[in-house]
């Protein structure tokens, strides 16, 4: 059996989701490729040849895989997968704007966002907002899958040596262009990588307020989220919205605040090891998952919270 | 223009699904059901660009057994001008939806098909870039802001580090995220005057599909559960914890 992992990167760097997806692909006990699509995408084909236990990295070097455009790189996936067994990739942005297509253009069914791997053809996978667990077992000879990064642990980066190969075949589809992009500059880690990570939620207020958790963010090194009634209110940006249909995350700790617990949101981080919530109503859901339970106006505790740590 | 919006009946996002006990499937016995909110965007949307004299005509379609007729009139009481039911026998896989789908496609060639990012229930994410793959059309996935422009179409897509603008060309697929815009209310007239709009119902053999299963589902469970927590009293005794009990700063 063969497994060929998509890389999830920016060209220059590998994106620690190709990790999570080499571990599941790793679970599934197959021989494992890597193709990386991109121009000048150099950088994070070397990074992936070092990934231990990987064969061989397909390198698809071209212009019109600059900005993975779903139209062209599925093409490429569906070509190149063509000759393996599993088609296995990180349940990014990216990789769900293209998967479908390609599973699409080879005629199967695709898994999406699975949790574990039980068999070569069985798979966990939540559904319903994570409130239901399903078993699914795939007829296709062939399988495409993307996988819940959060619930597997990384790959070991470091200590492979993988041959390096060039992919020459160039589709380009004709039918998209890329326009633009904003992208959100931060120093503090991302948000679906970082070991802390503390979310406001609609109980901010406004954007303004969210300035109180920078400095806890900052003492912790954590990640800032949102709950989406956050992100609806427009009091920060969509990025940065953990639920459902936002970022899963699963850090060591997760700190909610001001959120009152939909099961969206609780859907994007109730895998996290440790929950704290601070919210003034006691009778919030939150408190139902938190680990660790504070009923304070979080005017008074975040600036108390800032000055202990 | 002429618009195809994809509608899917889904359980109500107000009612917390449970596992049945024997793990057979879900229990939808005497569950509230509701047109998907992503759905119902995108119904918005297409009534939106029919109102600005973009769109000519909008076309809404739900792949089903006869209930989600109801669905269908809820996006004609939204202002859709026409529905079609494809029937099938319950729910069928996101690949199968999507061959249905372009056999509509085929049938009514829209310039543009519209429809949610992924449904609530299955939380699959697939239906939409399939069918841009099987009709050979670009996508404008998990769209938060759609521009009409000549022949293009430019789709600003929520993506993992902020947002990103592509350009398409027409026709084109969109799949919509929660902030494309929000869904009007259907006003009493409205529901009354889509109870007379004209439904039309196809079967997978009229257009020339064939209803296959990839996937089996083999049980369904409860995620793990958390262990109950403790309510701490006070910010110093939290920070206590994390340091001392949880070790996690």
């Amino acid at each position: 059996m063969s497994t060929l992992v998509i890389a999830e990167h920016d060209n220059s760097s590998l994106k620690v989701a190709t990790l999570n997806a080499v571990a599941a692909a790793q679970a599934m006990g197959a021989d494992i490729d890597i193709l990386v699509a991109g121009a000048n995408c150099g950088g994070a084909a070397e990074q992936a040849a070092k990934i231990p236990g990987v064969g061989k990295v397909l390198v698809a070097d071209n212009a019109v895989y600059e900005h993975q455009l779903a139209e062209n790189v599925s093409l490429l996936i569906a070509d190149v997968g063509a000759a393996y067994d599993n088609i296995v990739a990180p349940a990014t942005s990216n990789c769900k704007n293209s998967m479908p297509r390609v599973a699409a253009l080879l005629d199967v069914a695709q898994i999406s966002e699975i949790t574990s791997v039980e068999s070569a053809d069985t798979f966990k996978r939540p559904i319903y907002a994570g409130n239901v667990i399903a078993t699914v077992q795939s007829s296709d000879a062939k399988k495409v899958i993307t996988v819940r990064t959060t619930a597997f642990d990384a790959a070991p980066a470091e200590g492979g040596s993988a041959t390096v190969e060039a992919v020459s075949a160039v589709h380009d589809a004709g039918i998209s262009s890329f326009v633009g992009e904003e992208v959100a500059v931060s120093d503090r880690p991302e948000l679906t990588s970082a070991k802390i990570v503390i979310s406001g939620g609609r109980g901010m207020q406004n954007g303004e307020n969210f300035k109180l958790l920078d400095g806890i963010a900052d003492k912790l090194g954590a990640a800032i989220g949102a709950s989406r009634a956050a992100v609806d209110a427009g009091f920060v940006p969509n990025d940065m919205q953990v639920g459902q249909t936002g970022k899963i995350v699963a850090p060591d700790l997760y700190i909610a605040v001001g959120i009152s617990g939909a099961i969206q949101h609780l859907a994007g981080m109730k895998d996290s090891k440790v929950i704290v919530a601070i919210n003034k109503d006691e009778d919030a859901p939150i408190f139902q998952v938190a680990d660790y339970g504070l009923v304070a106006d979080l005017f008074n505790a975040l600036p108390e919270l800032e000055a202990k740590l | 223009m002429k618009v195809l919006v994809a509608v899917k009946r889904v359980v109500d996002y107000n009612v917390k699904v449970r596992a049945k006990a024997d793990g057979s499937n879900v229990d939808l016995n005497n569950v509230k059901m509701a047109i998907n909110p992503f759905c119902e965007i995108a119904v918005e949307e297409a009534v939106r660009l029919k109102e600005a004299g973009t769109a000519t005509e909008v076309i809404a379609v739900s792949v089903g057994d006869k209930s989600c007729q109801e669905q269908i009139r809820t996006a004609l009481a939204l202002g859709a001008d026409r529905g079609i039911q494809v029937e099938t026998d319950g729910p069928v896989e996101p690949l199968v939806v999507a061959k249905l789908l372009k056999g509509v496609v085929d049938k009514e060639q829209p310039q543009l098909v519209i429809l949610g990012k992924q449904s609530i229930d299955g939380d699959n994410n697939q239906t939409g870039q399939m069918l841009g793959a099987l009709a050979n059309m670009p996508q404008g996935t998990f769209a938060s802001e759609i521009a009409v422009d000549g022949d293009k179409l430019n789709v600003t897509r929520e993506v993992d580090g902020g947002l990103q603008t592509v350009s398409l060309n027409l026709p084109a697929i969109v799949t919509t995220d929660l902030r494309l815009n929000e869904p009007r209310y259907a006003s009493l007239p409205n529901i009354m005057k889509a109870k007379k709009k004209q439904l039309d119902v196809y079967t997978p053999q009229d257009l020339g599909v064939s209803v296959t299963t990839h996937l089996t589902q083999i049980k369904v469970e409860p995620p793990a559960e958390r262990k109950a927590g403790i309510k701490v009293a006070d910010v110093e005794q939290l920070v206590d914890k994390l340091k001392n009990e949880a070790k996690v700063i």
